[in-house]
């Protein structure tokens, strides 16, 4: 069993750094040995998070993203977080399919899918300070196995 | 990312290899449209057998062109085979409105 293992990324807000964000959370994810499918859900869960900072958070101007995430026995704790305009109604910004930009075609399925992808999701935002994004995964693989 | 098109009669095929995320999706939604009104075609075939990553962008890229060949009259058919695309695919409702097809011949004739 791992011991606790905890990593910090931070990156400017460049839509280029969002695979390198994904990539380097599913490489620290693979310490605990997940299946490709649970890799594959973290990747597609960080990549909506870092996303929604750029595109909403700093609305495509230059801001610093923080990544951090958390392993113990079998999950992963993934925090995102911006420190950008922050989201007016949360609970609305959640609802499936809705987007505030629907001229960038946005599907407004992000937190949909993080959702989905994830065991757990909280979304904090205050107006004009920034959204911090916390999702944990369970790894079943791992407690299947013990 | 890695995009390749070409034209069959009014169709334009785009094959896309490697990740599909919003970085890339805006791009490819560029050069697509580009080709699509610069040669007045009809239908978009989404080749997307080569994909190793989508996110929800890619949905908004699928959606963005069906919305485009919906103005000329035309469709969009996607070719899939990978399940983690499937997946987001189906999450986001779009095999109601767009046909997801194993083969690319399967999509041509139908």
């Amino acid at each position: 069993m791992l011991e606790k293992n905890y990593m910090k990324l931070e990156f400017i807000s460049k839509s280029s750094n969002e695979s390198f964000a994904r990539v380097v959370v599913a490489a620290f994810a693979s310490q605990l040995d997940p299946t490709i499918e649970e890799l594959s859900d973290i990747k597609t869960a960080v990549s909506e998070a870092v996303t929604n900072a750029i595109i909403h958070g700093y609305e495509y101007g230059e801001g610093m993203v923080t990544v951090e995430a958390t392993l113990e026995k079998d999950k992963i704790e993934i925090v995102v977080e911006d420190m950008g305009r922050g989201i007016e109604d949360v609970d609305k910004a959640m609802e499936p399919f809705y987007t505030s930009k629907p001229d960038l075609e946005r599907s407004g399925m992000g937190f949909t899918v993080m959702e989905t992808f994830m065991d757990e999701l909280k979304v904090e935002s205050k107006v004009g300070q920034g959204t911090k994004i916390t999702m944990i995964k369970k790894f079943k693989s791992l407690s299947d196995r013990e | 990312m890695n995009l390749s098109m070409k034209v069959i009669n009014e169709y334009l095929i785009v094959s896309l290899n490697g990740e599909l995320d919003h970085h890339t999706s805006e791009e490819i939604r560029k050069k697509v449209d580009q080709k699509y009104f610069n040669q007045n075609l009809k239908n978009i075939i989404l080749d997307l057998r080569g994909l190793k990553f989508m996110d929800s962008s890619g949905i908004g890229l699928v959606m963005g062109r069906y919305k485009n060949c919906k103005e000329k009259n035309g469709d969009v058919a996607i070719v899939s085979t990978n399940p983690y695309i499937n997946r987001m695919l189906n999450m986001s409702g779009l095999p109601k409105i767009i046909n997801i097809y194993s083969s690319m011949e399967e999509a041509i004739i139908d």
